[in-house]
């Protein structure tokens, strides 16, 4: 531990720098009242352009991505790097419909995907499927951004061997940042944000500036990377995708960016900014973030061609390949400046842990709370049990981290993108169009949920010798194809969703079975900040009673 | 169910009606979405730059597509009124 002593103290400073701003967060921009949902919830629904690039930003690319893409070029090769292609195409899809998203939520003061659905469907039920989605997708993802915290920690050897030493910094860590998120709400991880993403900035760059001329330069990184897969068995492996695999890549990528918009705390995020044109000029500006996480990606190979060796994993005779970047980290740059790097990792997990678990305490608030438990909720009831979820929510995250393998929070989080992806046709497909029947959307999600869950359970893993939810890439010869070739589970379970859905819808047409009522007009979807419409008492019950 | 606001305020309804972000510029935007997803124009090693396999510095420029994508399709379809006092 001692050889770190430099590491630590440069770490312990600045995670005590930054959790002092989330306290002071809740004075800035301060709101004349903190307990409303959209004060605490969505920050005042007020963010700028910059802000909202750093909270964005730092919630889309977590510590875990800049953790686990890494670890799978440094395992996989070629086939980590979907996430260059996943967030290439994100923003275009953002700018056309997410802007709609935005608009009707700022008309009816949606504050979850969950709210929208509610109203434009007529259909508490479906609502509350969409927001039992979101929550399930997103605990293990918050729980995952714990596994990044802990690759920094081992590094550093601060965790012990017994389950308290192993834990006790990760839950220390996460009693702060519960204390200050229930405190300042989403303005916590905004104000936090500008701090993380400077220094993962600052981190990066100088790695993919300095280590490539430290080992003798791209090209020969890339050539010890080629050599090593060659030299492996694994088939699926190397610096270029194979015949076998692309499809895989490009459903992997597309299906990602599809769930990624789903995901609540992509929505809130959104959600928080003050009009239309600051989120178009946003898609023009994260891209910078998906250059950064390419060139993240690379350190992978890096690590290769500087012989990084991964730390044992928690099982006997595994390794945790998650710790990769750290070490390198640790082993190629002097004490202090591995300290600021695995700062920039722990800070990183941070800020999308404090989004994601607002995102998921909205959703009980909204979609569960005021719906089935208190109707009358004032809109500081509403606050109040949302910062208590929000409590919740980071308890259970600590628990899976503590209790279950976090080989667990891994499958889950890849479920959760699949998962996710199931509430596409509500969603993203509601904003264009509410032909679909809220019963054909039920039975659509139903069915997209039970293939995607089968299609994961039955996909072995041989490099860890795993006979379920070994990945996401299922074998076509299982359909019946006679072919090698894979493909994402959650593109072909949004297929079979949609394809049910309009089947079913159909059906209830034609045996005239009910459909709820529209609550949104055609003009909802391009209101804009300042829209004279606009109800001053955004979460007035008359508004959810209009819409059933 | 119609939303009392479009009956009560025909002024502002006719205005509405024309209110729309449909825009030819909008198509340029399949551009950076369906660009990344055809891999037989980037899946080989030459030609290198700087050391990257072709593989990984076109996938990188397809990013600046993208942005070059956006702000172009922002810029174009942007409303003439307000839409430029904020820049």
């Amino acid at each position: 531990m001692s050889e770190h002593i430099t590491e630590i103290i440069v770490f312990t400073i600045l995670f005590l720098v930054v959790s002092g701003m989330g306290f002071v967060a809740a004075r800035w921009r301060a709101p004349k009242d903190m307990l409303h949902l959209d004060e605490w919830g969505l920050g005042g629904r007020s963010f700028g352009g910059w802000i909202t690039w750093f909270l964005i930003g730092g919630d889309l690319y977590t510590a875990y991505t800049f953790v686990a893409v890494p670890a799978l070029m440094f395992g996989a090769g070629a086939a980590g790097f979907f996430a260059v292609p996943y967030t290439v195409i994100i923003y275009p899809m953002f700018f056309l419909i997410l802007i709609r998203l935005w608009s009707v939520s700022h008309r009816h003061g949606f504050v979850t995907p969950a709210d929208f659905v509610r109203t434009r469907f007529g259909s508490p039920t479906l609502a509350l499927l969409v927001a039992i989605t979101g929550i399930v997708a997103t605990m293990p993802y918050i729980a995952l951004q714990l596994v990044g915290i802990e690759a920094v920690l081992r590094t550093m050897g601060v965790t012990g061997d017994s389950l308290l030493a192993r834990h006790a910094p990760i839950i220390i860590a996460f009693a702060i940042l519960a204390a200050y998120t229930y405190q300042s709400g989403l303005r916590a991880p905004a104000l936090i944000a500008f701090v993380k993403d400077t220094l993962i900035y600052v981190v990066i760059l100088v790695a993919v500036l300095y280590l490539p001329a430290k080992l003798g330069g791209w090209g020969g990184i890339f050539d010890a990377a080629e050599k090593k897969f060659a030299a492996t068995p694994a088939p699926g492996d190397g610096i270029l995708l194979n015949a076998n695999n692309q499809l895989q890549y490009i459903t992997l990528a597309l299906g990602s960016a599809l769930a990624l918009f789903l995901y609540p705390h992509s929505v809130t995020g959104v959600l928080a900014s003050r009009n239309r044109n600051v989120i178009k000029r946003n898609m023009s500006a994260l891209p910078a973030y998906s250059f950064l996480l390419g060139l993240l990606a690379l350190l992978g190979f890096v690590a290769i061609a500087s012989g990084i060796k991964p730390l044992p994993g928690g099982k006997p005779g595994s390794v945790d390949s998650n710790t990769i970047v750290p070490l390198l980290f640790d082993q190629q740059f002097p004490a202090w400046f591995a300290g600021i790097a695995f700062a920039a990792i722990g800070i990183g997990a941070l800020v999308p842990a404090a989004i994601m678990s607002i995102a998921a305490a909205n959703l009980f608030t909204r979609n569960i709370y005021k719906e089935y438990i208190r109707r009358d909720a004032t809109p500081a009831q509403e606050a109040q049990a949302s910062k208590i979820a929000s409590l919740v929510v980071k308890i259970g995250a600590v628990v899976f981290i503590i209790f279950l393998d976090p080989q667990f929070s891994i499958d889950l989080q890849l479920i959760g993108g699949v998962i996710i992806l199931q509430t596409a046709p509500s969603v993203a497909l509601g904003l264009y169009t509410r032909w679909l029947h809220r019963g054909g959307l039920i039975a659509g999600w139903a069915a997209g949920m039970g293939l995607g869950l089968w299609m994961l359970y039955n996909i072995p893993n041989a490099a860890t010798k795993r006979a379920h939810f070994g990945g996401s890439a299922f074998s076509l010869e299982k359909f019946g194809f006679d072919t090698p070739k894979t493909i994402y589970v959650g593109f072909v379970a949004v297929l079979v969703n949609l394809l049910v859905a309009v089947i079913v819808t159909f059906i209830l047409r034609a045996t005239k079975t009910p459909d709820g009522a529209d609550g949104t007009t055609d003009d909802d979807y391009f209101a804009d900040e300042g829209d004279p419409r606009l109800e001053k008492d955004r979460t007035s019950s008359e508004e959810l009673a209009s819409s059933t | 169910m119609a939303e009392p606001a479009e009956s009560a305020q025909p002024a502002e309804a006719v205005s509405a009606a024309k209110r729309s972000d449909h825009s030819p510029w909008n198509w340029l935007l399949l551009i950076p979405i369906v660009l990344p997803l055809i891999t037989p124009i980037y899946n080989r090693d030459a030609p290198r730059l700087w050391g990257f396999p072709a593989f990984y510095w076109v996938q990188l420029l397809f990013i600046f597509v993208g942005v070059a994508t956006t702000t172009l399709v922002y810029r174009m379809s942007r409303k003439r009124s307000g839409g430029s006092a904020d820049e």
